[in-house]
């Protein structure tokens, strides 16, 4: 039977029969191939963490080899800074869901990372630059007052402008930077303009031309770090994190 | 056959029928990922892989296709091959795909792959059509490497990845090109590149 190809009982079986076989196909690669993006994205976020606490991955040394070796625990704390015994990962807690919360209901991760100068604590944070979404990673020093080293990336920010904070000139000022203030209070790292220098608290140098960036990154921490303000004050008091 | 008959869709889209600097196709993926070259070689061999095979596969089914829909049909297996090349690319070579990000999903709509598959893969043989997908992408990516080998050089000093200019360089007051990164220096580039082939092939002054 030769059937009539401009009538239309034709196109809709056509049509059909094109889009079936091309739903099939993809359903296979895409389930073929995800184990293998997985692990990607997966290392992609380890990498992200052993950069906040400056470790990077070299030829001889994976991601993941030196992701098990430094990272000694990870835990999940809450805003009273308590460990929270809940059966969450904290390496698949999705951030960007966490800091839309209340401050009090949020779940905070926390990876515990052994590095040659010390123990640090590596937590999470996230923010909104100009164009999209900016996150990273802020390693701190056992006093849960300074900050050991910081790892921002970004979706998608101006070339040579905002995308300028993933670069280590940007990130490096944040080391030795104290988040709270000498009467023991959360004040955060601020994000400043040359010649616009507060006379106390911790700042960084802002990007030039990259001015809603900074001031996202500036928020970002505010937002993502001040939750964690009861974990590091019993950091400080050298309390160890009950479980 | 005449051999160099059988091969002309392979060799004429290098240069006399190139899709970006003659017929001025493709051209706003061609400024977006020409910034460095590892991506504009992803991008070429991502652009080639899909044009060559959405142009054999809509080539088998020409005859078979309804008109009244044809471009929607043309438009299924692109976006279908599009999204394995991603997968493909998501879960072998990370990096790049991150590098691309959108640029894939927007292969799509690259005027080049809807222009080859109505104006040759609707009109001839899959081996025919085959070799003009090969030909019409290759002709995409030699004009993505040439734009990208120079805002790489110029606006990072790298190469691939591979430092060219040496430390002393920039020591000695050498700076990068800040406005070779930006897109706007990829059309100025590809204006460039028009101009040159004009000059040598009279034959497409207008």
């Amino acid at each position: 039977m030769t059937m009539n190809r401009q009538s239309n009982l034709y196109t809709v079986i056509y049509s059909v029969v094109l889009v079936v076989i091309v739903g099939v196909v993809l359903s296979i690669v895409y389930q073929a191939l995800r184990p293998q993006q997985e692990e990607n994205i997966a290392n992609d976020t380890k990498r992200q963490i052993l950069a906040a606490a400056l470790i990077v991955p070299s030829e001889n040394r994976s991601v993941a080899e030196l992701y098990s070796t430094h990272i000694t625990d990870s835990y999940i704390v809450n805003t009273e800074g308590e460990r929270v015994d809940a059966n969450i990962d904290p390496f698949s807690v999705n951030v960007s869901l966490e800091v839309k919360k209340p401050a009090a209901e949020r779940i905070l991760p926390v990876f515990v990372c052994d590095t040659q100068s010390g123990v640090k604590y590596i937590v999470p944070v996230y923010g909104a630059g100009l164009w999209g979404p900016i996150w990273g990673y802020v390693a701190f020093n056992s006093d849960g007052d300074t900050i050991y080293g910081a790892y921002f990336a970004h979706q998608g920010e101006t070339p040579g402008l905002g995308a300028e904070i993933e670069k280590p000139a940007f990130s490096s000022q944040f080391q030795e930077k104290d988040i709270f203030n000498s009467e023991g209070m959360f004040q955060s790292v601020k994000v400043v303009k040359n010649g616009q220098e507060p006379t106390e608290g911790s700042y960084v140098h802002a990007i030039s031309g990259g001015t809603i960036t900074s001031q996202g990154v500036q928020r970002m921490l505010e937002n993502s770090l001040e939750p964690y303000s009861a974990f590091f004050k019993k950091l400080s008091q050298g309390k160890e994190v009950e479980k | 056959m005449n051999l160099k008959k059988t091969f002309l869709p392979l060799v004429n889209p290098l240069s006399k029928e190139n899709p970006v600097i003659v017929q001025v196709l493709g051209i706003c993926s061609a400024l977006a990922v020409t910034a460095k070259m590892e991506p504009a070689l992803v991008m070429t061999i991502s652009v080639t892989a899909v044009l060559a095979l959405s142009n054999v596969i809509i080539s088998l089914l020409r005859n078979t296709i309804p008109t009244s829909i044809r471009i929607i049909v043309q438009l299924v297996v692109v976006a279908a091959l599009v999204v394995i090349v991603d997968q493909v690319l998501k879960a072998w070579n990370y990096e790049v795909s991150k590098a691309l990000s959108v640029f894939i999903g927007l292969i799509i709509t690259n005027c080049i792959i809807m222009g080859r598959l109505e104006a040759f893969a609707l009109n001839n043989r899959p081996w025919q059509s085959f070799l003009d997908g090969i030909g019409n992408g290759i002709g995409y990516g030699v004009i993505l490497v040439i734009i990208s080998f120079f805002r790489e050089l110029f606006g990072s000093g790298t190469l691939m990845g591979y430092q060219i200019f040496p430390q002393s360089w920039y020591e000695a007051g050498y700076m990068n090109n800040g406005m070779m990164i930006l897109p706007p220096m990829a059309l100025i580039l590809a204006g460039c590149i028009i101009w040159v082939h004009r000059a040598k092939n009279k034959d497409l002054q207008e």
